[in-house]
């Protein structure tokens, strides 16, 4: 589904991206740990097609096609969602009203016809739920006076609603309390299915007691230096990022 | 402006979507303006002597006066004597009866602009006191609302039909000493609405003009007048739109309210004209009075506007809360694009105790536009307990726009409590990248940001209109951002 080759990423001037190498089949979950400065958000926002970000070398695939000449809202259209790691406010627009556009938005570039109100509240209901969301979040402006939990939640929240092929989830779990935390790992177990692919990134394994994933990939200096299963998130809480970065240097 | 200059303009002029010119022999008077020309108006208009009389003495006040040069906007001297001060269709010299008896060709100019007036007066439930050019063709539903005593016609018709209810206020909240453009206005005005609203009775549906300017070279000068008696309400809608125009068309409107005890008026605007092209060439001058005045105790008037054309806008609707415990309300969006100018903002005028005001101004500036919000609180010595509570907030888009605030405050009475906030704001790359991650286009990313910085005003318009409103704003701003 998302196949990464070479990528190498510059921001201000500055090579962030270091030869990132990385494969993604549909029904898997990757997890993306890394310490601070790493690049693991970079890399999140290059995929979505942040402009800020210069690819300067390298290839992403997503199904099959160059996923870096796609314009930013036909990445989303097509199935590509960024949870982000601070959702950003925006004044006096409806949380549902926002995500409705955003859907039919998605469902117009596909071809479907676009959902009415009512099958419209119908599918919200029904998301809602999984993630215990406070029904009045949806009659809010989209993250305005949110907690960061309530944030996170409703990141989730229109992940489930918009139903992507590649979720790509940055820090998801920081600042969450662990019954938040519990919440949004429910509604991202929920999403996991054999033709989606889910990309965790995070700097703490914690998250990944309640998700737990297919594969894990360390990312230092721009570069994966180690991919594992899952044991290797727990190696890296009991050893810290600094002993697996000592081991990983070339020799 | 130079032929020359015209001809360029042609050449570089953005489709203006609601621009074309109906081709119907106008009645002109020629350019120009003596205390002959006042008469000839009010003869042609057969008005009874206190109409003529008040003309004469605002056109002399008027002469003593000169344009007031406060407001932060530019625009080349206005030639007073270049303007044609009346014009009339000619088919219309006797006044239509009904709908058949209006020209063909005006019914398709309405039509052009969405206004079905047949389709309306079926439908709707909206009367419409059409007015083209200068007089007023069409009035619908007037029948249906005599039944409750509810006089809604143009002002030409309450002239001749009610001259002793235009007498008695007009004039009353915006004297004809008022200010450059109302004195012009009390002079020349030709045509407008007129509505009054008996005791008790609530005006069972909207009221709407729709405006409309088209002779070219005729300065339009609408003056509207609504009483409501009291305990009575209405609900009055204003809408317009302009067809394309080289020269600056001047616009000077003055629109008077008066809530007597326990009446409420409720007012909005959405307003297109003509904004000039890219360069700031053409558009619409809409230097406009209105005013309410809360006469009587518990009376309520509320001003809600959409301003999103104009090349300047020069416009502060006013209250003047008289009564006690009377309410004023203004809230306002306006939009200046390309190198449009907007001054406007409102004055909020405290006399009677318990009295209390709310004002919400919401600014866009993009392109080149300049926006400026200008507000006036005042609470006089015996305003015991008045209130206000002010919020302004500006929006930018780009970096060549500017958007301004000049708050004014007058407290004389110690009880009062007067509150201001503004804030200024931009469209921020994050909302944008937000918005377009979740598979929203840019340009729809940006009218659903701007109709969310809108809210708070959109949602005093009458339903139909804030659809119309929202629409209007994502047209105005196409390509505001790239």
């Amino acid at each position: 589904m998302l196949s990464i080759k070479n990528l190498h990423v510059t921001v201000d001037g500055k090579e962030i991206i270091r030869g990132l190498e990385l494969e993604v089949k549909a029904g898997e979950v990757h997890a993306i740990m890394g310490p601070n400065g790493s690049g693991k958000s970079t890399l999140a926002h290059v995929l979505a097609g942040r402009e800020d970000y210069e690819v300067t070398d390298g290839q992403v695939l997503y199904e099959g096609r160059d996923l870096l000449q796609m314009p930013v809202e036909d990445r989303a259209r097509e199935g590509v969602f960024l949870g982000f790691q601070y959702p950003v406010e925006i004044p006096g627009v409806n949380n549902t009203y926002f995500l409705k556009a955003a859907l039919n938005a998605g469902r117009k570039h596909r071809g479907l016809s676009e959902l009415d109100a009512m099958d419209f509240i119908k599918l919200v209901k029904e998301k809602m739920e999984i993630l215990h969301m406070d029904e009045s979040l949806l009659q809010r402006a989209v993250n305005v006076g949110f907690s960061g939990g309530e944030k996170k939640r409703n990141e989730v929240f229109q992940m489930a609603v918009l139903e992507p092929r590649l979720a790509i989830l940055d820090e998801t779990d920081s600042g969450l309390d662990i019954d938040a935390l519990k919440d949004v790992a429910h509604g991202v177990n929920a999403l996991r299915s054999g033709d989606r692919a889910i990309v965790l990134v995070t700097h703490y394994q914690r998250l990944l007691n309640y998700i737990v994933p297919d594969f894990v990939h360390i990312l230092s200096d721009g570069r994966i230096i180690k991919s594992g299963g899952r044991e290797l998130a727990l190696e890296v809480e009991e050893e810290g990022y600094s002993e697996l970065r000592r081991r990983a240097a070339p020799a | 402006m130079s032929s020359q200059a015209q001809d360029l303009e042609h050449l570089v002029h953005r489709e203006y979507e609601a621009g074309f010119v109906t081709e119907v022999e106008s009645d002109t008077v020629p350019p120009g303006l003596d205390e002959d020309v006042i008469r000839l108006i009010s003869s042609k208009k057969r008005e009874p002597a206190f109409m003529l009389d008040f003309r004469l003495k605002s056109f002399r006040h008027w002469l003593t006066m000169s344009e007031p040069v406060w407001a932060h906007v530019r625009y080349n001297p206005i030639d007073y004597q270049a303007i044609s001060y009346y014009s009339a269709p000619k088919s219309g010299a006797d006044g239509p009866k009904s709908l058949d008896e209006v020209d063909p060709k005006l019914l398709e100019t309405y039509e052009k602009l969405g206004i079905p007036l047949a389709e309306q007066e079926r439908l709707a439930g909206v009367a419409v006191d059409a007015v083209f050019d200068s007089v007023s063709v069409a009035t619908t539903f007037k029948d249906k609302l005599a039944e409750q005593g509810i006089i809604f016609c143009s002002f030409s018709e309450a002239v001749q039909e009610h001259p002793e209810l235009v007498e008695q206020y007009l004039g009353t909240v915006v004297p004809h000493t008022d200010n450059f453009f109302a004195a012009l206005n009390s002079a020349v005005f030709s045509d407008g609405s007129f509505c009054y609203i008996p005791k008790g009775v609530r005006c069972p549906m909207e009221l709407s003009t729709y405006f409309r300017i088209n002779a070219a070279n005729t300065g339009q000068f609408e003056r509207t007048l609504i009483v409501a008696d009291e305990g009575a309400y209405v609900s009055y809608l204003e809408g317009c739109t302009a067809p394309m125009r080289d020269e600056n068309q001047l616009h000077a409107a003055v629109v008077e309210l008066i809530a007597m005890q326990g009446a409420q008026i409720k007012y909005s605007t959405v307003q297109n004209w003509y904004p000039g092209d890219e360069e700031g060439r053409g558009g619409i001058y809409n230097f406009v009075t209105k005013r309410g005045d809360c006469r009587g105790d518990n009376s309520k008037i509320s001003w809600t506007q959409v301003e999103t054309g104009s090349a300047i806008t020069w416009k502060y609707p006013s209250c003047i809360l008289r009564g006690d415990n009377s309410v004023g309300e203004f809230y306002s969006v306006a939009l200046s694009n390309m190198r449009q100018q907007a001054d406007t903002g409102t004055k909020m005028v405290h006399i009677g105790k318990n009295t209390s005001s709310t004002i919400i101004s919401k600014g866009i500036s993009a392109g080149h536009g300049q926006n400026t919000y200008r507000g006036l609180v005042q609470v006089g010595k015996g305003a015991e307990k008045a209130r206000n509570y002010t919020q302004c907030d500006s929006l930018l888009m780009g970096d060549k726009c500017g958007a301004h605030t000049f708050p004014y405050m007058e407290v004389k009475n110690p009880t009062a409590r007067v509150e201001h906030e503004a804030t200024t704001s931009k469209i921020s790359e994050d909302q944008l990248f937000y918005c377009r991650q979740r598979g929203i286009s840019e340009e729809d990313a940006i009218s659903i940001i701007v109709n969310g910085f809108c809210k708070e005003v959109f949602k005093e318009l009458p339903m139909e209109f804030a659809v119309e409103a929202q629409k209007l704003l994502s047209v105005s701003l196409e390509g505001a951002v790239g």
